[in-house]
């Protein structure tokens, strides 16, 4: 019933904070960051992690993708389903889709 | 190599002419739906020929996604055409492309070894960038439905990844 007694500022200051959430890259929230598969992207496409860290891909799309690194780590993500990695410290990399390469991503590993 | 490239430009030939046929008549959404669903079949043809044919790791896993995406693609194209109560319309275009596509893979399938793997991979290569400028020029442009119009959109995205991936094959065997 919470939402009920909300005035109209609580509100504003809600949205506000929803739209500065959304614009600042996704940080880990109880060590994990989530990145959504959904229509050939990876949304977001840039995340911040701290090593140890785990990131979670959950694909929302009918066909399979993968994460991966040229020359480095791949981690395949089935359709419909979720993949993880526990974040290294060399993790700060660019990735693509090997099955469809339009789709990349970044990782930015902080100290 | 001469030669794949002497295919591979034949088909691209074939293709224009084919797609070439909508110039003045925009196709209607029950047309290009049947268009789009066609040029997914013709790709998990071309796919299952190579995997019966083909040794090679990277092949055989580029053919492989070529079946599982395009036959998600077209589970959707179907529950789509569904929701909408559209019933797909053959016309020539889709009859153009399957009878050149039953050409080539006549073509491929006398191919083995390397030959094939090479032919196979650069046919995927100009087959995907053409039917891509046909969506994008042609397909999507012409749709009127929101909805199939998105979902064009959509299977864009998925075929030109098609044709990086076939690319970044092709770049390995070189």
């Amino acid at each position: 019933m919470t939402a009920l007694v909300l005035d109209r500022r609580q509100i504003l200051l809600g949205g506000v904070a929803a739209a500065l959430a959304a614009s600042t890259r996704a940080r880990a929230h109880n060590g994990t960051v989530h990145v959504t598969i959904e229509n050939l992207a990876f949304v977001p496409a840039e995340i911040e992690v701290k090593v140890g860290n785990t990131i979670e891909w959950v694909n929302k799309d009918p066909i399979a993708h993968t994460a991966t690194v040229n020359g480095g780590w791949e981690v395949m993500i089935p359709p419909g389903a979720a993949a993880t990695r526990v974040v290294e410290a060399s993790d700060g990399v660019e990735y693509y889709c090997r099955f469809h390469p339009n789709m990349t991503g970044r990782i930015v590993v902080r100290a | 190599m001469k030669t794949y490239k002497v295919i591979g430009a034949g088909l691209v030939f074939l293709l224009g002419a084919t797609f070439g046929a909508f110039a003045e008549d925009k196709p209607t959404d029950p047309q290009i739906a049947h268009i789009a669903y066609t040029a997914g079949v013709i790709d998990i043809d071309a796919a299952k020929l190579a995997l019966s044919k083909s040794k090679n790791k990277a092949v055989t896993g580029f053919a492989q996604s070529m079946v599982d995406d395009h036959q998600a693609v077209n589970n959707q194209a179907l529950a789509l055409v569904k929701k909408l109560g559209v019933t797909p319309e053959d016309n020539a275009t889709s009859q153009a492309l399957v009878k050149d596509a039953d050409k080539k893979r006549a073509e491929l399938a006398k191919l083995n070894g390397n030959a094939f793997d090479r032919a196979y991979v650069e046919n995927e290569i100009a087959y995907h960038k053409h039917v891509n400028g046909a969506l994008k020029g042609l397909l999507i442009p012409s749709a009127q439905n929101a909805e199939l119009k998105s979902f064009l959109q959509t299977g864009l995205k998925v075929f030109q990844g098609h044709e990086q991936h076939a690319e970044h094959v092709a770049a390995a065997q070189k």
